[in-house]
This record gives C-alpha cells, sequence and structure tokens, in this order.
C-alpha cells in the first residue's frame, strides 16, 4: 500500500503545503487503492476518475499560484450517496433513483466544491439510510474491512469502510439514529453527528427530516474537526439551519490532544451499559473511562430514565417522517417509473397504478417495512396513541439530557453495545437489527451532537469497538476536545492508530 | 426491546394481513401477496415492541416535534436563478413538449 494512503488529512495538508506530495499524486493513490480492494470491500456505488483528478490538478494550479481555497485545498474525499452531486449520480442506495443524475448540489457538496477537495465518488448506503448493515443496499452490501464476512455498520457503512479501509483520508455521512457513529465504532473510525441544524441539509435526500444530520467520516478525531468547520455554519437554503457561528473546533481537538482534562466532568449514563452490550465493547469502554480519569477528568454517573423508550420512540417518530418524505418518489417527475402490463380495472394504466408498480418495484424490503409502519402509525385513530405519545416521550428524553448536562459537561457510553456482527444475521429480523443505534438515538431524538472514536478491539472477537461522547447542543467543541484527548492517551498505548492492525486487504479478492 | 419498566404496555398488538394490504394501498405500494405473508408478522413484531411507550409521558408533557425551537425564516424578495427547464426535466421518465408526461390521472369514471 501507498504509504500516503494511511496519512491523515491534516498530515496530507502538511505534505501538501511543503511540496513533497501533489493532489493528482495523492488523488491517483486513492483512485488505485479504490481499484485495488473495492471490488471486496464495495465502499463505493460511483467512482469520479475523471472528476476528480480534474479538480485536483486545479487544486495542485492554485498552489502553485499561492491562492488556495481552505486548508483542506487538494484532499480527495468520498460523500455518501445520499447527497446529491451535480453531474455524479445519486441513488440513495435505491433502484428508485438508479442513474439519477441531480441537477444540484447539497450545500455541504458546493461547499466541499469551493473549498477545493476533489470528489472521489459516491458511497454505499442502507436504502435510503434505513439500515444498520449496509446490507439493505439495493446494490450489494459494503464489507468491513476488518473482516470482510462482517457488516461496515450502517447506513453510513460505505463512508466508514472507505476511510478505514484506505480507500479515502475523508468522508461525509449522515446521522438519523446512528449511521455516522455506529459505522464509525465498528470499522475502528471516527465520526461525528454535529447539533442538529449545525449542518446545513439542504439536497441531503431526507429520510427523518427532524433527525438527519450530515456529518464528518475520518480516520482521526482532529480530520473531523477540519471538516465540520469546512461544511457547518448557517445555510439559509435550510429553515432549520442555525443561524450562528461554528465553535473552535479545531482548535478544542488541538487543545484537547495535549491530554490535559483537568476539571472536564464526565457523566456515564446508568441505561447505556450493561445488560445486552457485549463484554469486550465494555471493558474497552472502561479503560478508555479510566484514561480520561488519568487526565484529570472527574466522572460521575447519570441517570437518563426516559432512555429505556429511546429506541421505541426513535421506531415512530422515525418511519412517520420517512413514509411522508417518500411520498416524493411517485414515478412522475425523476427516478423509475414502471408501467403495469394491465391494470386490475381493466383500462390503461393510471398515474396511481404506475405509481403503485414503481415504488413496489423500487423500494426495498426495509423502506417497505418502514413506510407501512409510518402510514400506519399516523392513520387517525392511532395517531395520538403512538405518534403523539412518541413527540412526547421525546420531551422527557430532551429533559434527561438537559437534567444530565447539569451535572456533566459531557455525557460517555460505548457507541455501539457490540462489535461487527456477520452480513446476513440480523437481516430479516428487524428488531435485533434496530438494537445496534440503541446507544445513538437518544442524541438524534434531542438534537445533541455526539462523536465516537474507537476504543480498541474487543477480546472474544479482535474487532474494534467504539467510545460515544455526547455534548450540549452547540457545544460540538467539547466532543473534539475530549475525543482528541482520548485518542491521543490510547494512541499512546498502543503505539499507533488503531487502523494499524487492521488487515492490509493488498491482493483480496472479491 | 430494552427494560422498559414504568409502562404499562404489554397489550398485544396485532396487524392483520388484510390491515397491510390496506396501508399498503394508502402508501401507494403494490405489495405481492408474498411480501403481505411476509410483512404482516414482522410489523405485529415491531409493533408490540414500540408500544411499550403507551402511556409513559402523561398529559401535562408537551410533545417536541423537533429538537430545537423553530422560527419563521424570512429573506428579502430579490429573484435568484432557478433551474432551467432542461434540467428540471432531466431526471424525467417522460417529457413532452417542455413538459413532464405523466399517465391519465382521472378514472373512467370521471
Amino acid at each position: 500500500m501507498n504509504d500516503v494512503l494511511t496519512r491523515s488529512a491534516a498530515e496530507l495538508a502538511d505534505l501538501l503545503a511543503t511540496g513533497e506530495l501533489t493532489s493528482v499524486a495523492l488523488t491517483q493513490a486513492c483512485l488505485d487503492r479504490i481499484g485495488q480492494v473495492d471490488d471486496a470491500v464495495h465502499a463505493f456505488l460511483h467512482v469520479d476518475v475523471e472528476g476528480a483528478l480534474a479538480e485536483a490538478a486545479a487544486s495542485d494550479e492554485r498552489r502553485a499560484n499561492g491562492d488556495l481555497l481552505s486548508p483542506l485545498d487538494g484532499i480527495p474525499i468520498a460523500v455518501k450517496d445520499v447527497l446529491v452531486t451535480v453531474g455524479l449520480p445519486t441513488t440513495c442506495g435505491s433502484k428508485i433513483l438508479e442513474g439519477w443524475v441531480p441537477p444540484y448540489d447539497a450545500t455541504v457538496v458546493r461547499r466541499l466544491r469551493e473549498a477545493g477537495l476533489p470528489i472521489l465518488g459516491k458511497t454505499n448506503m442502507d436504502e435510503f439510510a434505513m439500515g444498520s448493515s449496509t446490507e439493505h443496499s439495493a446494490y450489494g452490501p459494503t464489507r468491513n474491512p476488518w473482516d470482510l464476512d462482517r457488516i461496515p455498520g450502517g447506513s453510513g457503512g460505505g463512508s466508514a469502510a472507505a476511510v478505514a479501509a484506505f480507500e479515502a483520508p475523508l468522508a461525509l455521512g449522515t446521522d438519523t439514529g446512528g449511521s455516522i457513529r455506529q459505522p464509525g465504532a465498528v470499522t475502528g473510525t471516527v465520526g461525528v453527528k454535529p447539533t442538529y441544524g449545525g449542518v446545513s441539509r439542504y439536497g441531503l435526500v431526507a429520510m427523518a427530516n427532524s433527525l438527519d444530520q450530515v456529518g464528518p467520516v475520518t480516520r482521526t478525531v482532529l480530520d473531523s474537526a477540519l471538516l465540520h468547520e469546512l461544511i457547518g455554519g448557517h445555510d439559509p437554503l435550510d429553515s432549520t439551519s442555525i443561524d450562528q457561528p461554528v465553535p473552535a473546533l479545531v482548535e478544542a481537538a488541538r487543545q484537547g490532544a495535549t491530554g490535559d482534562l483537568t476539571g472536564l466532568r464526565v457523566g456515564v449514563i446508568t441505561e447505556l451499559g450493561g445488560e445486552g452490550y457485549q463484554a469486550g465493547v465494555l471493558a474497552r469502554f472502561q479503560e478508555s473511562l479510566d484514561l480520561l480519569v488519568g487526565a484529570g477528568a472527574e466522572v460521575v454517573e447519570v441517570s437518563c430514565p426516559s432512555f429505556v423508550h429511546a429506541l421505541a420512540t426513535y421506531y415512530l417518530i422515525m418511519p412517520c417522517e420517512a413514509s411522508s418524505n417518500l411520498a416524493k418518489f411517485d414515478a412522475m417527475r425523476y427516478g423509475l417509473r414502471v408501467v403495469p402490463e394491465a391494470a386490475a380495472h381493466g383500462g390503461p394504466p393510471s398515474a396511481e397504478d404506475v405509481m403503485r408498480a414503481t415504488r413496489d418495484a423500487g423500494f426495498g424490503d426495509e423502506v417497505k417495512r418502514r413506510i407501512i409502519l409510518g402510514t400506519y402509525a399516523l392513520s387517525s385513530g392511532y395517531y395520538d396513541a403512538y405518534y403523539g405519545q412518541a413527540q412526547k416521550v421525546r420531551t422527557l428524553i430532551s429533559r434527561d439530557f438537559e437534567a444530565a448536562f447539569a451535572q456533566a459537561d459531557v455525557l460517555v457510553s460505548p457507541t455501539a453495545p457490540t462489535t461487527a456482527f456477520r452480513l446476513g444475521e440480523k437481516l430479516d429480523d428487524p428488531l435485533a437489527m434496530y438494537l445496534n443505534d440503541l446507544a445513538t438515538i437518544p442524541a438524534n431524538l434531542a438534537g445533541v451532537p455526539g462523536i465516537s472514536l474507537p476504543s480498541g478491539l474487543a477480546d472474544e472477537d479482535g474487532l474494534p469497538a467504539g467510545f460515544q461522547v455526547l455534548a450540549p447542543a452547540m457545544a460540538d467543541d467539547r466532543l473534539y476536545r475530549v475525543g482528541a484527548a482520548l485518542e491521543a492517551l490510547l494512541e499512546k498505548k498502543w503505539g499507533g492508530p488503531l487502523l494499524a492492525q487492521a488487515p492490509v486487504l493488498d491482493g483480496v479478492q472479491a | 426491546m430494552p427494560d422498559t419498566s414504568g409502562s404499562t404496555a404489554s397489550a398485544r398488538v396485532e396487524i392483520t394481513r388484510a390491515e397491510v394490504a390496506h396501508l399498503a394501498t394508502l402508501a401507494r405500494i403494490d405489495l405481492s401477496d408474498a411480501e403481505l405473508d411476509h410483512l404482516a408478522p414482522q410489523l405485529s413484531v415491531i409493533l408490540e415492541s414500540v408500544a411499550s411507550i403507551t402511556g409513559v409521558a402523561g398529559d401535562e408533557v408537551p410533545p417536541t416535534s423537533h429538537p430545537l425551537p423553530l422560527t419563521n425564516v424570512f429573506r428579502d424578495d430579490v429573484v435568484v436563478p432557478g433551474l432551467t427547464p432542461e434540467q428540471a426535466l432531466a431526471g424525467a421518465p417522460e417529457v413532452e413538449q417542455q413538459r413532464f408526461s405523466v399517465p391519465r390521472i382521472l378514472g373512467d369514471e370521471q
């Protein structure tokens, strides 16, 4: 493997600055790596060789002229296929959007282009971001670079696997119930869900619009901070965008990396641990907590009693919003159109006949499950008992966070209850699949930010486990301070990054 | 499902095959017989599980539709460029006279 591939984006920016590396050479190295391993990993749904190299050449020219667009100018990036991109197909992992090329860019994609980052391609995902394993992609699953027989998490398994397999130094993901953080945990990478409204959702194809959030997927905490600062901030095109400056995230990461957390109060959430969590995941969590204490942090136990209802609340609110958001796939203005051969009424097919046939052919099992569930929970007679009640419990969960953040500056838990499971193991058992997001869902319901970073390898299976840090809304900088401190302490213990222990994948066969 | 102590729920929730068929009609999805057979029991299991929140929050708890308070957003009434007709129609399944071409929208009885 080419040495530059394992470097962090921050290191690569330095190499570009000193002239030791060009963006074209770096981008070509990533494309070569994709060519070498992606038949086996399948992190990408579309690779844009020409576009990425053209942008890289433009970046090298800007550098020669001394007019760089951003600190990450010239660093290639992969983009989850739920974010719309002019000139690049956007499928959301669904047959209903196969071959669709959007006529506009998501705001975050526009910011990447304006900052000079070559876009390598679009990454695989569970269809419309519905899933925790990327097995619900209509284009086949992504595989975990640590063990190709296992899932890379989901829904953003493609973005996480792309950075874990050194195919890209950076990626964008989206997180509705854990789709950035849980893949981060099971692939030994870093993922951040920013404060709801902290990063624009314009051009993010919505699953559940009150929960969805775009965020960074990287190999280091500092890289996430660099990318987060670049994509974050107010966007007039998103009515839920927060009109306030983004906190100083890079500075917080650099400060945290010194390893001093004196005076920091860390709250351990009673309800997010214990039963249902794999022993090796809990052991790595406890070790990480001990390291934080060693760095000067004070640990307090906090109880968030309503969190036991978070999963049920989420699996009502999310399908309700999804069933409404996905109504726009009606076979009329874009996407798939299936005209049934014969309509039940005998006449030529009507728009409704076409709609029904198209949505049957275009949507996969999990999407259908959630649309039907949402339709049920929103129907008259059930609305108050399900959707109305879930919205109230959502209030209780937010109140639990408020009370917890009165006692602690950040809250911590394992990111996911287990390490990566085998492909196919939970595919047809929706409830077992949903349990993967147990610890990540509360943050989405309350809109607070969260990070997942690697805590080590579980003893039972030698697979990565994740450590989650949560902070109050708009205090995203705390994630980076604590995350960078823990990362530095853990890497000192490991003698290098965790991913250095991952299989090299050179010469793998699909 | 995690421990749901404090909830009143373990009421059996069942969703019949006929109900799933009706919901599929509302959601404009043609489900095959095999899909109906497969989905109905799965949805019952999921519903039984999510029904655990019944009674968790009392009447005095206000609902949250959105994690952060929303206020109406205004902008200056300035014309900004939009999509050209060609761009807007680029992904359409069928186009006619610079318009989206769609199947008939009225039934025979209308």
